[in-house]
Protein backbone atom coordinates (compact mmCIF):
# COMPACT_ATOMS: atom_id res chain seq x y z
CA UNK A 1 0.00 0.00 0.00
CA UNK A 2 1.18 3.84 -0.03
CA UNK A 3 4.12 4.16 1.83
CA UNK A 4 4.41 6.37 4.73
CA UNK A 5 6.61 9.44 3.10
CA UNK A 6 3.71 9.32 0.24
CA UNK A 7 1.16 9.86 2.54
CA UNK A 8 2.52 12.91 4.47
CA UNK A 9 3.30 14.40 1.05
CA UNK A 10 -0.11 14.15 -0.23
CA UNK A 11 -1.20 15.51 3.04
CA UNK A 12 0.78 18.24 2.94
CA UNK A 13 -0.09 19.06 -0.68
CA UNK A 14 -3.79 18.84 0.43
CA UNK A 15 -3.19 21.23 3.27
CA UNK A 16 -2.34 23.64 0.79
CA UNK A 17 -5.04 23.85 -1.22
CA UNK A 18 -6.95 23.62 1.33
CA UNK A 19 -6.78 27.42 1.50
CA UNK A 20 -10.29 27.83 4.26
CA UNK A 21 -8.06 26.12 6.49
CA UNK A 22 -11.06 23.58 7.95
CA UNK A 23 -9.48 20.19 6.99
CA UNK A 24 -11.91 19.83 3.52
CA UNK A 25 -11.43 20.89 0.19
CA UNK A 26 -14.24 22.69 -2.10
CA UNK A 27 -14.37 22.71 -6.06
CA UNK A 28 -13.06 25.96 -6.00
CA UNK A 29 -9.97 24.81 -4.31
CA UNK A 30 -9.34 22.68 -7.08
CA UNK A 31 -10.29 25.37 -9.81
CA UNK A 32 -7.16 27.14 -8.37
CA UNK A 33 -4.76 24.96 -9.67
CA UNK A 34 -4.15 26.65 -12.93
CA UNK A 35 -2.81 23.36 -15.09
CA UNK A 36 -6.23 22.08 -13.58
CA UNK A 37 -8.16 24.66 -14.40
CA UNK A 38 -7.44 25.08 -18.34
CA UNK A 39 -8.09 20.97 -18.23
CA UNK A 40 -11.00 20.31 -20.75
CA UNK A 41 -11.65 17.52 -18.54
CA UNK A 42 -11.47 19.69 -15.67
CA UNK A 43 -14.66 20.36 -14.02
CA UNK A 44 -15.25 15.81 -15.02
CA UNK A 45 -12.00 15.61 -12.78
CA UNK A 46 -13.28 17.25 -9.80
CA UNK A 47 -16.57 15.75 -9.46
CA UNK A 48 -14.88 12.32 -9.62
CA UNK A 49 -13.63 13.75 -5.75
CA UNK A 50 -17.39 14.31 -4.73
CA UNK A 51 -19.29 11.18 -5.63
CA UNK A 52 -22.27 11.70 -3.36
CA UNK A 53 -23.21 15.41 -4.33
CA UNK A 54 -22.01 16.54 -1.45
CA UNK A 55 -19.62 19.92 -1.55
CA UNK A 56 -16.84 19.19 0.51
CA UNK A 57 -14.08 16.11 0.11
CA UNK A 58 -11.85 15.11 3.51
CA UNK A 59 -8.76 13.89 3.39
CA UNK A 60 -9.63 10.20 3.05
CA UNK A 61 -11.62 11.10 0.12
CA UNK A 62 -9.38 13.16 -1.57
CA UNK A 63 -7.13 9.52 -0.66
CA UNK A 64 -9.65 7.58 -2.11
CA UNK A 65 -10.03 9.19 -5.97
CA UNK A 66 -6.03 9.74 -6.20
CA UNK A 67 -5.86 5.63 -4.90
CA UNK A 68 -7.31 4.45 -8.37
CA UNK A 69 -4.10 6.32 -10.00
CA UNK A 70 -1.80 4.08 -7.98
CA UNK A 71 0.46 2.25 -10.40
CA UNK A 72 -0.96 -1.85 -10.39
CA UNK A 73 2.90 -2.91 -9.79
CA UNK A 74 2.03 -1.99 -6.20
CA UNK A 75 -0.17 -4.33 -5.62
CA UNK A 76 2.18 -7.26 -6.16
CA UNK A 77 3.56 -6.02 -2.50
CA UNK A 78 0.59 -6.84 -0.93
CA UNK A 79 -1.51 -9.69 -2.59
CA UNK A 80 -4.47 -10.34 -0.69
CA UNK A 81 -6.43 -12.82 -2.66
CA UNK A 82 -9.54 -12.82 -0.57
CA UNK A 83 -9.97 -9.13 0.25
CA UNK A 84 -11.53 -6.85 -2.17
CA UNK A 85 -10.29 -5.65 -5.46
CA UNK A 86 -7.98 -2.43 -5.01
CA UNK A 87 -9.38 0.60 -6.42
CA UNK A 88 -5.97 0.87 -8.80
CA UNK A 89 -6.49 -3.16 -10.34
CA UNK A 90 -6.94 -2.57 -14.11
CA UNK A 91 -10.86 -2.87 -14.21
CA UNK A 92 -11.32 -0.11 -11.21
CA UNK A 93 -9.21 2.09 -13.45
CA UNK A 94 -11.91 1.15 -16.59
CA UNK A 95 -14.43 2.11 -14.01
CA UNK A 96 -13.11 5.20 -13.43
CA UNK A 97 -12.66 6.13 -16.50
CA UNK A 98 -16.26 4.92 -17.17
CA UNK A 99 -17.72 6.76 -14.61
CA UNK A 100 -16.36 10.25 -16.27
CA UNK A 101 -18.62 9.52 -19.07
CA UNK A 102 -21.39 7.94 -16.86
CA UNK A 103 -23.06 10.80 -15.97
CA UNK A 104 -26.15 9.45 -14.46
CA UNK A 105 -24.81 6.70 -13.29
CA UNK A 106 -26.92 3.97 -15.26
CA UNK A 107 -24.03 2.31 -16.02
CA UNK A 108 -24.19 2.98 -19.78
CA UNK A 109 -22.86 5.87 -21.65
CA UNK A 110 -25.42 6.96 -24.38
CA UNK A 111 -25.20 8.97 -26.99
CA UNK A 112 -25.93 12.41 -25.18
CA UNK A 113 -23.58 11.48 -22.76
CA UNK A 114 -20.87 10.81 -25.05
CA UNK A 115 -21.56 13.73 -26.74
CA UNK A 116 -21.20 15.72 -23.64
CA UNK A 117 -17.39 14.41 -23.28
CA UNK A 118 -16.82 14.84 -26.81
CA UNK A 119 -18.04 18.66 -26.29
CA UNK A 120 -16.04 19.38 -23.18
CA UNK A 121 -12.72 18.31 -25.37
CA UNK A 122 -12.91 20.28 -28.59
CA UNK A 123 -14.73 23.37 -27.23
CA UNK A 124 -16.34 25.56 -30.01
CA UNK A 125 -14.06 24.11 -33.03
CA UNK A 126 -16.49 21.49 -34.24
CA UNK A 127 -20.04 21.92 -35.60
CA UNK A 128 -22.79 19.87 -33.70
CA UNK A 129 -23.27 17.89 -36.94
CA UNK A 130 -19.70 16.66 -37.43
CA UNK A 131 -19.37 15.73 -33.27
CA UNK A 132 -22.40 13.91 -33.85
CA UNK A 133 -21.09 11.74 -36.10
CA UNK A 134 -18.28 11.13 -34.49
CA UNK A 135 -20.77 10.11 -31.88
CA UNK A 136 -22.76 7.89 -33.92
CA UNK A 137 -19.41 5.92 -35.28
CA UNK A 138 -17.82 5.28 -32.22
CA UNK A 139 -21.31 4.00 -30.53
CA UNK A 140 -21.29 1.82 -33.86
CA UNK A 141 -18.35 0.18 -33.38
CA UNK A 142 -18.40 -0.39 -29.71
CA UNK A 143 -22.03 -1.51 -29.41
CA UNK A 144 -22.24 -4.98 -29.67
CA UNK A 145 -25.84 -6.00 -28.29
CA UNK A 146 -27.49 -3.29 -30.23
CA UNK A 147 -28.69 -0.53 -27.99
CA UNK A 148 -27.23 1.95 -29.57
CA UNK A 149 -25.33 2.87 -25.50
CA UNK A 150 -22.49 1.77 -24.15
CA UNK A 151 -22.10 -0.95 -21.49
CA UNK A 152 -19.09 -1.51 -18.98
CA UNK A 153 -18.84 -4.47 -20.23
CA UNK A 154 -18.68 -3.46 -24.32
CA UNK A 155 -16.23 -0.27 -22.62
CA UNK A 156 -13.84 -3.00 -21.70
CA UNK A 157 -14.16 -4.47 -24.87
CA UNK A 158 -12.87 -1.60 -27.05
CA UNK A 159 -10.53 -0.71 -24.33
CA UNK A 160 -8.67 -4.24 -24.43
CA UNK A 161 -5.49 -3.55 -26.25
CA UNK A 162 -4.92 -0.40 -24.42
CA UNK A 163 -2.48 -0.22 -22.07
CA UNK A 164 -5.06 1.47 -19.08
CA UNK A 165 -2.03 0.73 -15.92
CA UNK A 166 0.41 2.63 -17.73
CA UNK A 167 -2.25 5.35 -19.13
CA UNK A 168 -3.67 6.04 -15.84
CA UNK A 169 -1.07 6.07 -13.28
CA UNK A 170 0.81 8.36 -11.41
CA UNK A 171 4.61 7.08 -10.16
CA UNK A 172 6.10 8.90 -7.29
CA UNK A 173 9.47 9.73 -7.06
CA UNK A 174 10.19 8.12 -3.55
CA UNK B 1 17.81 11.97 5.01
CA UNK B 2 18.12 14.77 7.49
CA UNK B 3 21.64 15.66 7.62
CA UNK B 4 22.67 17.73 10.22
CA UNK B 5 23.91 20.99 8.97
CA UNK B 6 26.69 22.64 11.36
CA UNK B 7 27.08 26.02 10.01
CA UNK B 8 29.72 27.85 11.69
CA UNK B 9 28.10 30.40 13.86
CA UNK B 10 27.86 33.99 12.58
CA UNK B 11 29.91 32.19 8.80
CA UNK B 12 30.03 35.08 6.47
CA UNK B 13 32.09 33.86 3.62
CA UNK B 14 30.47 30.51 2.36
CA UNK B 15 31.75 28.78 -0.64
CA UNK B 16 31.02 30.58 -3.66
CA UNK B 17 27.77 29.59 -5.20
CA UNK B 18 27.80 28.23 -8.95
CA UNK B 19 24.73 28.27 -10.88
CA UNK B 20 22.99 24.87 -10.52
CA UNK B 21 20.31 23.38 -12.60
CA UNK B 22 16.93 23.30 -10.95
CA UNK B 23 16.74 20.18 -8.64
CA UNK B 24 13.56 17.50 -9.36
CA UNK B 25 12.17 18.50 -6.32
CA UNK B 26 8.90 16.85 -7.97
CA UNK B 27 7.19 13.99 -5.93
CA UNK B 28 5.76 13.05 -9.16
CA UNK B 29 7.33 11.15 -12.32
CA UNK B 30 5.54 13.73 -15.21
CA UNK B 31 4.88 12.21 -18.30
CA UNK B 32 5.65 15.21 -20.70
CA UNK B 33 4.35 13.32 -23.53
CA UNK B 34 2.71 15.89 -25.64
CA UNK B 35 -1.14 15.45 -26.83
CA UNK B 36 -0.51 14.41 -30.14
CA UNK B 37 2.09 11.89 -29.76
CA UNK B 38 0.08 10.28 -27.05
CA UNK B 39 -2.88 10.38 -28.22
CA UNK B 40 -1.53 9.82 -32.25
CA UNK B 41 -0.10 6.77 -30.83
CA UNK B 42 -3.00 4.56 -30.69
CA UNK B 43 -3.87 2.93 -33.95
CA UNK B 44 -6.64 4.52 -35.10
CA UNK B 45 -6.71 8.26 -35.43
CA UNK B 46 -10.61 9.09 -34.86
CA UNK B 47 -12.24 9.75 -31.72
CA UNK B 48 -11.52 6.85 -29.02
CA UNK B 49 -12.74 6.33 -25.55
CA UNK B 50 -9.38 6.30 -24.25
CA UNK B 51 -8.40 9.61 -25.52
CA UNK B 52 -9.92 11.37 -22.18
CA UNK B 53 -6.90 8.81 -20.83
CA UNK B 54 -4.82 11.52 -21.55
CA UNK B 55 -6.58 14.75 -20.15
CA UNK B 56 -7.90 12.16 -17.36
CA UNK B 57 -4.15 12.00 -16.31
CA UNK B 58 -3.00 15.07 -17.07
CA UNK B 59 -5.29 16.62 -14.55
CA UNK B 60 -4.58 14.18 -11.53
CA UNK B 61 -0.93 14.80 -12.06
CA UNK B 62 -1.53 18.72 -11.83
CA UNK B 63 -3.79 18.03 -8.57
CA UNK B 64 -1.02 16.06 -6.88
CA UNK B 65 1.48 18.46 -7.96
CA UNK B 66 1.44 21.42 -10.30
CA UNK B 67 4.38 23.40 -11.52
CA UNK B 68 2.68 27.26 -10.74
CA UNK B 69 1.13 26.94 -7.03
CA UNK B 70 4.15 25.76 -5.66
CA UNK B 71 6.05 28.66 -6.92
CA UNK B 72 3.99 30.64 -4.22
CA UNK B 73 4.98 29.35 -1.17
CA UNK B 74 8.76 28.38 0.17
CA UNK B 75 11.20 26.08 -1.61
CA UNK B 76 11.20 22.69 0.45
CA UNK B 77 14.75 21.63 1.38
CA UNK B 78 16.74 18.34 0.85
CA UNK B 79 18.42 18.62 4.22
CA UNK B 80 17.70 20.63 7.58
CA UNK B 81 19.06 24.16 7.84
CA UNK B 82 17.80 24.10 11.92
CA UNK B 83 14.65 26.32 11.55
CA UNK B 84 11.32 24.95 11.91
CA UNK B 85 10.03 27.19 9.12
CA UNK B 86 11.40 25.31 6.61
CA UNK B 87 10.59 22.09 7.81
CA UNK B 88 7.01 21.20 6.45
CA UNK B 89 7.13 17.58 8.11
CA UNK B 90 8.32 17.88 11.31
CA UNK B 91 8.80 15.28 13.72
CA UNK B 92 11.15 14.32 16.31
CA UNK B 93 14.67 12.56 15.16
CA UNK B 94 16.80 12.60 18.18
CA UNK B 95 17.63 14.61 21.67
CA UNK B 96 21.01 15.87 20.00
CA UNK B 97 19.57 17.37 17.29
CA UNK B 98 16.55 19.30 19.34
CA UNK B 99 19.45 20.44 21.48
CA UNK B 100 21.13 21.77 18.56
CA UNK B 101 18.10 23.19 17.40
CA UNK B 102 17.12 24.87 20.95
CA UNK B 103 21.00 26.81 20.97
CA UNK B 104 20.51 27.85 17.44
CA UNK B 105 16.73 29.14 18.35
CA UNK B 106 18.56 31.29 21.47
CA UNK B 107 21.52 32.27 19.08
CA UNK B 108 19.23 33.56 16.66
CA UNK B 109 16.61 35.41 18.77
CA UNK B 110 18.45 36.82 21.98
CA UNK B 111 22.03 37.44 19.60
CA UNK B 112 21.22 37.99 16.59
CA UNK B 113 17.79 39.71 16.19
CA UNK B 114 18.37 42.70 18.69
CA UNK B 115 21.98 43.00 17.02
CA UNK B 116 20.59 43.44 13.68
CA UNK B 117 17.16 45.06 15.00
CA UNK B 118 20.14 47.89 15.88
CA UNK B 119 21.28 48.05 12.41
CA UNK B 120 18.67 48.19 10.60
CA UNK B 121 17.22 51.23 12.69
CA UNK B 122 20.54 53.01 12.54
CA UNK B 123 20.78 52.25 8.70
CA UNK B 124 16.92 53.30 8.02
CA UNK B 125 17.28 56.42 10.39
CA UNK B 126 20.44 57.36 8.60
CA UNK B 127 19.19 56.83 5.24
CA UNK B 128 16.23 59.34 6.00
CA UNK B 129 18.10 62.25 7.91
CA UNK B 130 20.93 61.99 5.27
CA UNK B 131 18.70 61.76 1.83
CA UNK B 132 16.96 64.75 3.93
CA UNK B 133 20.09 66.79 4.28
CA UNK B 134 21.38 66.06 1.04
CA UNK B 135 17.78 66.97 -0.79
CA UNK B 136 18.23 70.29 0.80
CA UNK B 137 20.68 71.05 -1.70
CA UNK B 138 20.04 72.70 -4.90
CA UNK B 139 20.66 70.32 -8.11
CA UNK B 140 24.40 69.34 -8.95
CA UNK B 141 26.64 66.99 -9.62
CA UNK B 142 27.96 67.17 -5.72
CA UNK B 143 24.89 66.85 -4.80
CA UNK B 144 24.48 63.82 -6.88
CA UNK B 145 27.63 62.49 -5.63
CA UNK B 146 26.78 63.26 -2.05
CA UNK B 147 22.93 61.18 -2.68
CA UNK B 148 24.80 57.85 -4.49
CA UNK B 149 27.40 58.30 -1.01
CA UNK B 150 24.12 58.49 1.39
CA UNK B 151 22.19 55.81 -0.66
CA UNK B 152 25.03 52.92 -0.54
CA UNK B 153 26.08 53.79 2.79
CA UNK B 154 22.78 53.29 4.13
CA UNK B 155 22.28 49.99 2.00
CA UNK B 156 25.25 48.83 3.17
CA UNK B 157 24.53 49.14 6.70
CA UNK B 158 21.01 47.48 5.96
CA UNK B 159 22.21 44.27 4.15
CA UNK B 160 24.94 43.91 7.26
CA UNK B 161 21.75 44.53 9.59
CA UNK B 162 20.33 41.31 7.57
CA UNK B 163 23.77 39.35 7.81
CA UNK B 164 23.65 39.25 3.95
CA UNK B 165 26.62 37.87 2.17
CA UNK B 166 26.29 38.76 -1.54
CA UNK B 167 28.42 37.86 -4.29
CA UNK B 168 28.37 39.72 -7.26
CA UNK B 169 29.36 38.60 -10.68
CA UNK B 170 30.24 39.82 -13.82
CA UNK B 171 30.26 43.80 -12.44
CA UNK B 172 31.53 45.01 -16.02
CA UNK B 173 28.06 44.38 -16.67
CA UNK B 174 26.73 46.67 -14.11
CA UNK B 175 23.37 48.82 -15.58
CA UNK B 176 24.72 52.14 -16.88
CA UNK B 177 22.54 55.49 -16.45
CA UNK B 178 20.03 55.63 -18.55
CA UNK B 179 18.93 52.27 -18.82
CA UNK B 180 16.33 49.76 -17.55
CA UNK B 181 17.57 47.52 -14.99
CA UNK B 182 15.28 44.35 -14.94
CA UNK B 183 15.71 41.29 -12.08
CA UNK B 184 13.78 38.54 -10.86
CA UNK B 185 11.78 39.04 -7.79
CA UNK B 186 11.64 36.94 -4.56
CA UNK B 187 11.20 39.70 -1.76
CA UNK B 188 11.34 43.28 -1.03
CA UNK B 189 15.07 42.78 0.16
CA UNK B 190 15.87 42.43 -3.75
CA UNK B 191 16.21 46.11 -4.50
CA UNK B 192 18.43 46.49 -1.27
CA UNK B 193 20.54 43.86 -2.73
CA UNK B 194 21.06 45.71 -5.77
CA UNK B 195 21.51 49.03 -4.34
CA UNK B 196 24.26 47.60 -2.03
CA UNK B 197 26.38 47.57 -5.33
CA UNK B 198 25.15 50.98 -7.37
CA UNK B 199 22.24 53.38 -7.12
CA UNK B 200 19.10 53.63 -8.91
CA UNK B 201 16.26 55.29 -9.35
CA UNK B 202 13.48 52.84 -7.85
CA UNK B 203 10.23 52.26 -9.30
CA UNK B 204 6.85 52.03 -7.06
CA UNK B 205 3.49 52.39 -5.50
CA UNK B 206 3.67 55.43 -2.87
CA UNK B 207 3.05 53.84 0.68
CA UNK B 208 1.83 55.28 4.04
CA UNK B 209 3.37 54.77 7.12
CA UNK B 210 7.91 54.05 7.44
CA UNK B 211 8.16 53.38 3.82
CA UNK B 212 6.25 56.25 2.96
CA UNK B 213 8.46 58.83 5.11
CA UNK B 214 12.00 56.78 3.66
CA UNK B 215 10.32 57.55 -0.35
CA UNK B 216 9.33 61.18 0.39
CA UNK B 217 13.26 61.70 1.93
CA UNK B 218 14.52 59.92 -0.87
CA UNK B 219 12.97 60.96 -3.63
CA UNK B 220 14.47 64.51 -2.71
CA UNK B 221 18.06 63.30 -3.31
CA UNK B 222 17.70 61.42 -6.01
CA UNK B 223 14.96 61.10 -8.75
CA UNK B 224 12.81 58.31 -7.79
CA UNK B 225 9.76 57.41 -9.87
CA UNK B 226 7.17 57.27 -7.44
CA UNK B 227 3.67 56.62 -8.63
CA UNK B 228 0.59 57.14 -6.76
CA UNK B 229 -1.83 54.69 -6.68
CA UNK B 230 -4.35 55.85 -9.27
CA UNK B 231 -1.59 56.18 -11.67
CA UNK B 232 -0.55 53.15 -11.69
CA UNK B 233 -3.36 51.89 -13.13
CA UNK B 234 -3.20 54.23 -16.26
CA UNK B 235 -0.55 52.59 -18.12
CA UNK B 236 -0.17 55.05 -20.59
CA UNK B 237 1.17 57.60 -18.04
CA UNK B 238 3.30 55.02 -16.16
CA UNK B 239 5.01 54.16 -19.17
CA UNK B 240 5.53 57.89 -20.72
CA UNK B 241 6.69 58.89 -17.21
CA UNK B 242 9.30 56.05 -17.53
CA UNK B 243 10.18 56.96 -21.38
CA UNK B 244 11.18 60.66 -19.72
CA UNK B 245 12.95 59.39 -17.28
CA UNK B 246 15.45 57.04 -19.57
CA UNK B 247 15.50 59.67 -22.08
CA UNK B 248 17.59 61.68 -19.95
CA UNK B 249 20.62 59.80 -19.95
CA UNK B 250 21.77 61.63 -16.53
CA UNK B 251 19.35 59.83 -14.90
CA UNK B 252 20.49 56.78 -13.23
CA UNK B 253 19.18 53.32 -14.03
CA UNK B 254 15.63 52.55 -13.52
CA UNK B 255 14.92 49.21 -11.42
CA UNK B 256 11.93 47.36 -12.09
CA UNK B 257 10.71 43.57 -11.42
CA UNK B 258 8.76 43.00 -14.24
CA UNK B 259 6.79 39.88 -12.69
CA UNK B 260 4.89 41.89 -10.55
CA UNK B 261 4.85 40.26 -7.53
CA UNK B 262 6.93 37.59 -5.68
CA UNK B 263 8.15 34.42 -6.84
CA UNK B 264 9.85 31.60 -4.75
CA UNK B 265 13.51 31.70 -6.44
CA UNK B 266 12.69 28.72 -7.73
CA UNK B 267 11.74 29.83 -10.92
CA UNK B 268 11.08 32.61 -13.30
CA UNK B 269 7.70 33.81 -13.93
CA UNK B 270 6.11 35.55 -17.29
CA UNK B 271 7.56 39.17 -17.47
CA UNK B 272 4.82 41.58 -17.80
CA UNK B 273 5.58 44.03 -21.17
CA UNK B 274 5.21 47.18 -20.24
CA UNK B 275 8.74 47.76 -18.73
CA UNK B 276 9.77 46.34 -22.27
CA UNK B 277 7.72 48.93 -24.63
CA UNK B 278 10.00 51.74 -22.84
CA UNK B 279 13.00 51.49 -25.04
CA UNK B 280 16.19 52.14 -24.46
CA UNK B 281 18.86 49.54 -22.61
CA UNK B 282 17.54 46.45 -20.52
CA UNK B 283 20.68 45.46 -18.37
CA UNK B 284 19.04 41.95 -16.97
CA UNK B 285 20.49 41.12 -13.32
CA UNK B 286 19.61 37.51 -11.92
CA UNK B 287 19.48 36.78 -8.32
CA UNK B 288 19.27 33.66 -6.86
CA UNK B 289 19.24 33.08 -2.99
CA UNK B 290 20.65 30.10 -1.26
CA UNK B 291 17.80 28.62 0.42
CA UNK B 292 20.24 26.86 2.98
CA UNK B 293 20.79 30.14 5.42
CA UNK B 294 17.29 31.39 5.23
CA UNK B 295 14.34 31.49 3.19
CA UNK B 296 14.13 34.99 1.14
CA UNK B 297 10.92 34.41 -0.35
CA UNK B 298 7.88 36.62 0.65
CA UNK B 299 4.46 35.06 1.00
CA UNK B 300 2.25 38.08 0.87
CA UNK B 301 -0.57 35.82 1.13
CA UNK B 302 0.81 34.24 4.61
CA UNK B 303 2.85 36.55 6.35
CA UNK B 304 2.76 40.61 6.32
CA UNK B 305 5.61 42.72 5.89
CA UNK B 306 6.69 42.78 9.38
CA UNK B 307 6.45 39.12 10.24
CA UNK B 308 8.23 38.52 6.71
CA UNK B 309 10.73 41.08 8.02
CA UNK B 310 10.89 39.46 11.55
CA UNK B 311 11.59 35.76 9.98
CA UNK B 312 14.59 37.68 7.83
CA UNK B 313 15.87 38.92 11.18
CA UNK B 314 16.20 35.34 12.83
CA UNK B 315 17.33 33.57 10.17
CA UNK B 316 21.12 32.57 9.80
CA UNK B 317 22.35 34.33 7.12
CA UNK B 318 20.88 36.16 3.64
CA UNK B 319 23.32 34.64 0.89
CA UNK B 320 22.61 34.76 -2.38
CA UNK B 321 24.62 35.52 -5.94
CA UNK B 322 23.79 38.44 -8.09
CA UNK B 323 24.67 38.05 -11.84
CA UNK B 324 24.68 40.85 -14.07
CA UNK B 325 24.02 39.97 -17.41
CA UNK B 326 25.52 41.52 -20.74
CA UNK B 327 22.83 44.26 -21.68
CA UNK B 328 20.27 43.87 -24.44
CA UNK B 329 18.04 45.68 -26.86
CA UNK B 330 15.09 45.35 -28.74
CA UNK B 331 15.70 43.61 -31.77
CA UNK B 332 13.84 45.00 -34.91
CA UNK B 333 11.69 41.84 -35.96
CA UNK B 334 10.81 41.27 -32.33
CA UNK B 335 7.55 42.59 -30.66
CA UNK B 336 7.36 43.68 -26.59
CA UNK B 337 6.41 39.86 -25.73
CA UNK B 338 9.20 38.43 -27.27
CA UNK B 339 11.73 40.73 -25.91
CA UNK B 340 10.88 40.01 -22.42
CA UNK B 341 11.09 36.80 -23.25
CA UNK B 342 14.24 36.57 -24.40
CA UNK B 343 15.27 38.68 -21.30
CA UNK B 344 13.48 35.90 -19.45
CA UNK B 345 15.31 32.90 -20.85
CA UNK B 346 18.81 34.74 -20.16
CA UNK B 347 18.09 35.58 -16.49
CA UNK B 348 16.62 32.13 -15.94
CA UNK B 349 19.86 30.13 -17.53
CA UNK B 350 22.28 32.24 -15.71
CA UNK B 351 20.43 31.63 -12.13
CA UNK B 352 19.57 28.18 -12.71
CA UNK B 353 15.60 28.78 -12.07
CA UNK B 354 13.07 27.06 -14.37
CA UNK B 355 11.22 29.26 -16.70
CA UNK B 356 7.34 29.42 -16.81
CA UNK B 357 5.10 30.63 -19.29
CA UNK B 358 2.68 30.99 -16.51
CA UNK B 359 2.13 34.38 -15.07
CA UNK B 360 2.64 35.95 -11.79
CA UNK B 361 -0.62 37.20 -10.80
CA UNK B 362 -2.23 33.82 -10.70
CA UNK B 363 -0.82 34.12 -7.37
CA UNK B 364 -4.36 35.33 -6.76
CA UNK B 365 -6.56 35.56 -10.14
CA UNK B 366 -7.62 32.31 -11.76
CA UNK B 367 -6.57 31.76 -15.04
CA UNK B 368 -7.36 32.83 -18.18
CA UNK B 369 -10.05 31.10 -20.64
CA UNK B 370 -8.07 31.39 -23.46
CA UNK B 371 -5.33 28.52 -22.06
CA UNK B 372 -8.59 26.16 -22.24
CA UNK B 373 -9.79 26.81 -25.59
CA UNK B 374 -5.91 26.61 -26.75
CA UNK B 375 -6.38 23.05 -25.47
CA UNK B 376 -9.47 22.22 -26.71
CA UNK B 377 -8.19 23.80 -30.33
CA UNK B 378 -5.47 20.99 -30.15
CA UNK B 379 -7.46 18.25 -29.80
CA UNK B 380 -9.97 19.38 -32.43
CA UNK B 381 -7.23 20.20 -34.80
CA UNK B 382 -5.75 16.03 -34.43
CA UNK B 383 -9.66 14.84 -34.29
CA UNK B 384 -10.79 16.22 -37.51
CA UNK B 385 -7.26 16.49 -39.23
CA UNK B 386 -6.81 12.58 -38.96
CA UNK B 387 -10.06 11.20 -39.12
CA UNK B 388 -13.08 11.41 -41.63
CA UNK B 389 -15.43 13.51 -40.20
CA UNK B 390 -18.89 13.96 -41.49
Amino acid sequence: SVSHSQITRLYSRFTSLDKGENGTLSREDFQRIPELAINPLGDRIINAFFPDGEDQVNFRGFMRTLAHFRPIEDNEKSKDQNGPEPLNSRSNKLHFAFRLYDLDKDDKISRDELLQVLRMMVGVNISDEQLGSIADRTIQEADQDGDSAISFAEFVKVLEKVDVEQKMSIRFLH
Amino acid sequence: QWATIRLQKGAKKPQPQMPRTPTANGIIERDETPMEKEIALLHRADFEFSHIFYFCRKGFEAIVEDEVTQRFSSEELLSWNLLTRTNVNFHYISLRLTIVWVIGVIVRYCFLLPLRFTLAAIGITSMIVGTTVVGQLPNSSVKNYLSEVVHLTCSRIIVRALSGTIRYHNKENRPQKGGICVANHTSPIDAIILTNDGCYAMVGQVHGGLMGIIQRATVKACPHVWFERSEIKDRHLVTKRLREHVADKSKLPILIFPEGTCINNTSVMMFKKGSFEIGGTIYPVAIKYDPQFGDAFWNSSKYNIVSYLLRIMTSWAIVCNVWYLPPMVRKDNEDAVQFANRVRSAIARQGGLTELPWDGGLKRAKVKDTFKEEQQKNYSKMLVRNGSVG
